[in-house]
């Protein structure tokens, strides 16, 4: 192990997201003793009022960017952070807040606020990584606790972190789950979607619904049509692909294209 | 070290699965849960699918209740015993700072028996040694638990539509591989079935003694016979394998890659599923002690990074890597290992979330034998 001079400094940054991500880290109960005795956990506003100034060692970026005032703050991160990773679906793929991609997000001002004017925001939700450059992204809507702590370890020891870019089935079928696509017609984006999770929701009988985006090379559109000839219509479909991960490029071209088949 | 056979009841069978149980075995068997038919583990015959039946088709599976008191009246479901030889994840070593001295982590898991294997199921543990019992991926868990597996196969008298075991001349009888063979003689309407039993190892004869049975009679015998022609004559596909390793090498450009490619998912279901596919990552990680951990885990061609090497995955596009495994399993399997990789369980036809049969494939490949693709780079990656 290589023996850092100091303990790097870690930072947690948040933009528009719910903080489920960033709990993640504070849930790591068995390990975060160890983990503030590796690091020194410089600015994370969950945890500690204590403000840290930059530069950071590592910084962990939660929630997307929906408004000019974020999409200025996000360039300071990145200027104060030697190692800069997104964690989550919305830093990564805008979050589920990036249906209002889908919209005209005045309308929605109009229609919650009772003084729209005092509302400034962008009419898109995007990615970090439309902002600035992104060393490392964690998907998820969580985020896998232990793939964090798997990319926080890797960093410690020098090395690349493992985190596979594979489909959700393959670690479906390593826990020994009986498909639910294939066994119960379930709507299921397993095929497509990346692992990490543990093939959470398929583990307990539901489809997977896809919030760490899409694996490597997905086949959006076969799987579509799997699932519309087991049953789904267009507009569910749409849904399917639109929901925490709805900005991801391969299921956004899908959403699109099932909108264009549903219409 | 076959002898004559003996025909026992579900009683006897009870107390077969109870003996192995007593003797210190695991037992593993055919038990259904979030409805289909896995492997569990079991303490007697009560769980095992009384009275179940499974319908498959390309990507769908599904079970009835038929009323019946027989327990095998099934063809394999998603799981097979290679999970329980080659499990899906083992670490192999760990090393501690300071002296990050090697230990290697001895697999400890109790010998397991197997009620109900499939004849399919034994040619796959055959298939799936050669390549982990000896040579450079030879693998310590494997050959510790496959050699101390007590295997009760019961031949199979109810194939499913995906199933074509006798194309790859691996069923529906088993004549080795077994410490026991059973034979499901199936009673009329809710009547209870009888079992021809014969054993097939030393371990599996002294079993069969212990256990009180008539000998078996050549009616019991031709019963046997019977059963197993009529669920030849049920297989739902074939595979024509004259020539097959040669055609499928003079395919590599042929443009029904292109299309399978269009429907594969490259999710991986099908190696995962396939009781031969023995691919495996070996990754090690830290902790944040400092403690290395090497792990094996299934890996998948189909994954993109599988093919990964310095710069980039060799095998990019999904048709590569469906045609990497297909190409495999019926061709290059015979160079590297004397046989096809293929035993014919049909589970990757029935547990491809996009329905793909690779029966159909080569049948494709067969009929356009020769046709070059017109797409860009027909040794595409």
């Amino acid at each position: 192990m290589i023996t850092p001079t100091h303990k790097p400094r870690l930072a947690v940054f948040k933009f528009a997201s719910c903080d489920g991500c960033q709990l993640s880290l504070l849930n790591l109960e068995d390990e975060l003793l160890a983990l503030t005795s590796a690091v020194e956990i410089s600015y994370f506003l969950e945890m500690t009022r204590a403000e840290g100034e930059g530069p950071y060692d590592i910084s962990l970026v939660e929630g997307s960017v929906t408004t000019p005032h974020d999409a200025d703050r996000v360039k300071a991160v990145r200027a104060a952070s030697k190692i800069l990773v997104t964690i989550g679906a919305c830093a990564t793929a805008g979050g589920i807040q990036g249906l209002r991609n889908y919209a005209a997000s005045g309308d929605y001002v109009s229609a919650v606020y009772a003084h729209p004017s005092y509302i400034e925001t962008l009419e898109t939700s995007t990615p970090i990584s439309d902002h600035v450059t992104v060393d490392y992204e964690l998907t998820g809507c969580p985020i896998d606790r232990y793939q964090l702590l798997e990319v926080l370890t890797a960093y410690l020891a020098g090395r690349s972190p493992r985190i596979p870019t594979y489909s959700v089935c393959q670690e479906c079928k390593a826990k020994g789950n009986v498909c639910v696509l294939v066994a119960g017609k379930t709507p299921c984006l397993g095929p497509v979607t990346r692992a990490g999770c543990g093939a959470l929701c398929p583990s307990v009988g539901r489809g997977c619904f896809g919030c760490f985006g899409p694996a490597a090379t997905a086949n959006t559109s076969s799987l579509a049509a799997r699932l519309a000839a087991n049953g789904a219509k267009p507009g569910e479909l749409v849904r399917l692909f639109r929901t925490f991960t709805a900005g991801a490029p391969e299921f956004a071209r899908e959403s699109l294209r099932q909108e264009a088949i549903g219409s | 070290m076959m002898s004559a056979g003996v025909v026992i009841g579900p009683d006897e069978l009870e107390q077969l699965v109870k003996a192995l149980l007593a003797r210190g075995y695991r037992a593993l068997g055919p038990v259904v849960r979030d409805g289909a038919i896995i492997l569990g583990e079991v303490e007697g015959t009560a769980e095992l699918p009384k009275g179940w039946q499974d319908n498959q088709a390309p990507g769908s599976y599904s079970l009835n209740q038929t009323g019946s008191h027989n327990l095998f009246d099934w063809a394999v479901g998603p799981q097979s015993v290679k999970a329980e030889v080659f499990p899906p994840r083992s670490t192999i070593w760990t090393a501690k700072p300071p002296g990050y001295v090697v230990e290697e982590v001895p697999d400890e898991a109790a010998p397991v028996a197997v009620i109900g294997a499939r004849p399919c199921d034994l040619a796959g543990l055959d298939v799936l040694g050669r390549a982990l019992v000896n040579g450079s991926a030879a693998d310590p868990t494997f050959q510790r638990r496959s050699g101390g597996a007590f295997l009760v196969v019961a031949e199979c008298t109810h194939p499913a539509n995906t199933c074509f075991c006798v194309s790859m001349g691996t069923g529906p009888g088993a004549s080795h591989g077994f410490d026991v063979r059973l034979t499901e003689l199936p009673g009329a309407g809710t009547e209870d079935p009888r079992y021809l039993a014969l054993a097939g190892t030393r371990q599996g004869r002294e079993l069969l003694d212990g256990l009180p049975g008539r000998p078996a009679q050549p009616a019991d015998e031709a019963e046997r016979v019977n059963l197993l022609a009529r669920a030849a004559s049920r297989m739902g596909r074939s595979v024509d394998n004259a020539g097959l390793p040669e055609l499928l090498a003079r395919n590599l450009s042929n443009p029904r890659w292109d299309d399978v490619a269009e429907r594969c998912l490259a999710c991986g279901n099908c190696t995962a599923v396939c009781p031969t596919c023995f691919c495996a990552n070996f990754e090690d990680t830290t902790d944040l002690q400092g403690t290395v951990r090497r792990q094996r885990t299934w890996a998948s061609c189909s994954d993109l990074a599988h093919s990964y090497v310095h710069g980039g995955p060799v095998r990019s596009s999904i048709k590569s890597r469906y045609r990497q495994w297909a190409t495999h399993k019926f061709s290059w399997w015979w160079d590297q290992f004397g046989t096809s990789g293929c035993i014919g369980c049909g589970r990757c036809i029935t547990w491809c979330p996009a329905g793909i049969d690779i029966t159909e494939e080569i049948a494709a490949l067969r009929a356009s034998d020769g046709a070059a693709s017109t797409t860009k780079g027909a040794g595409e990656r």
